[in-house]
């Protein structure tokens, strides 16, 4: 009872904080909106006892990935704070919202369709401990993942350095 | 317990805020926030999926986590690119930009 009201309040939060997001005119504030949803995402992960990957969602995602839109923000347009704005053409909102009610029903009515899914167990709250999960990060046995782990890192490396060189500025010839 | 249903419906939501967000808007950043908003909504279907269906396995936990990964590298290279473009058209709108090569 208590996860379910707990579940509510992360629902109401990310719902509304992800419609602010999209609608709101302002970059700035739609950055500070999307905040909130990974915090809520994170919160989420927490409630299903995955504590490891909720911590790393709030370092990453939140504390991380914001930072660097932040700082494009800042860096893209000087009038950022004094409220960039951005027209929203009616047409396109109108045929967007359709769109996306059309495809948001479709989808939920096929979830809710699924008897697969009505077999679903009562699981035990407990937490995955973290040994069996550090243990599947960096073993190389049967449903070990260190493969999967090093080409993460190395993706990584290779993204940041890409990311450098797009981004430097061009010498004057 | 919370229903599986409950992480489902609250996903695709989630996802379609996101889609209508990358329809409608069109700044870069915000295209690119509401990339995010998608990818979030797909992290919260896999680990629901392993967790309430599938307890005893970690695989939709790992396929969350590094997701995490991608999407934080994802990320930097666009901002990256973002800043290259502000740079060259000096504008922020996706509708500036008319060539691949300045």
């Amino acid at each position: 009872m208590a996860n379910m009201i707990m579940f509510c309040i992360l629902a109401v939060v990310i719902l509304g904080s992800a419609i602010m997001c999209v609608t709101t005119t302002r970059i700035m504030r739609a950055a500070t909106f999307m905040l909130f949803v990974l915090f809520g995402v994170a919160g989420l992960y927490f409630l299903l006892d995955y504590t490891y990957l909720g911590a790393a969602q709030i370092s990453v995602y939140a504390g991380g990935v914001t930072m660097i839109y932040v700082f494009a923000i800042q860096l893209v347009s000087k009038r950022t704070l004094q409220g960039l704005t951005e027209r929203m053409k009616g047409s396109r909102v109108v045929w967007g919202g359709l769109l996306t009610l059309v495809g948001c029903a479709t989808v939920i009515l096929v979830l809710l369709k699924n008897q697969f899914l009505m077999s679903g167990l009562t699981t035990p709250d407990v937490e995955v401990p973290m040994k069996s999960v550090g243990e599947a990060l960096v073993g190389s046995g049967k449903y070990q993942y260190v493969l999967a782990f090093e080409f993460i890192s190395l993706f990584l490396l290779a993204c940041i350095i890409g990311g450098l060189v797009v981004s430097r500025k061009e010498e004057e010839k | 317990m919370i229903p599986v249903q409950c992480y489902f419906v609250l996903s695709a939501l989630l996802f379609f805020i996101g889609v209508f967000g990358f329809i409608t808007r069109r700044n870069l950043i915000a295209m690119l926030i509401s990339v995010e908003l998608i990818l979030n909504a797909v992290d919260i279907n896999f680990a629901a999926f392993n967790r309430i269906l599938y307890p005893d396995s970690m695989e939709g936990m790992f396929m969350t986590l590094f997701s995490i990964g991608v999407s934080a590298a994802e990320s930097a290279v666009a901002i990256a690119i973002i800043i290259n473009v502000y740079r060259n058209f000096k504008s922020d709108s996706v509708d500036s930009i008319k060539n691949m090569k300045w």
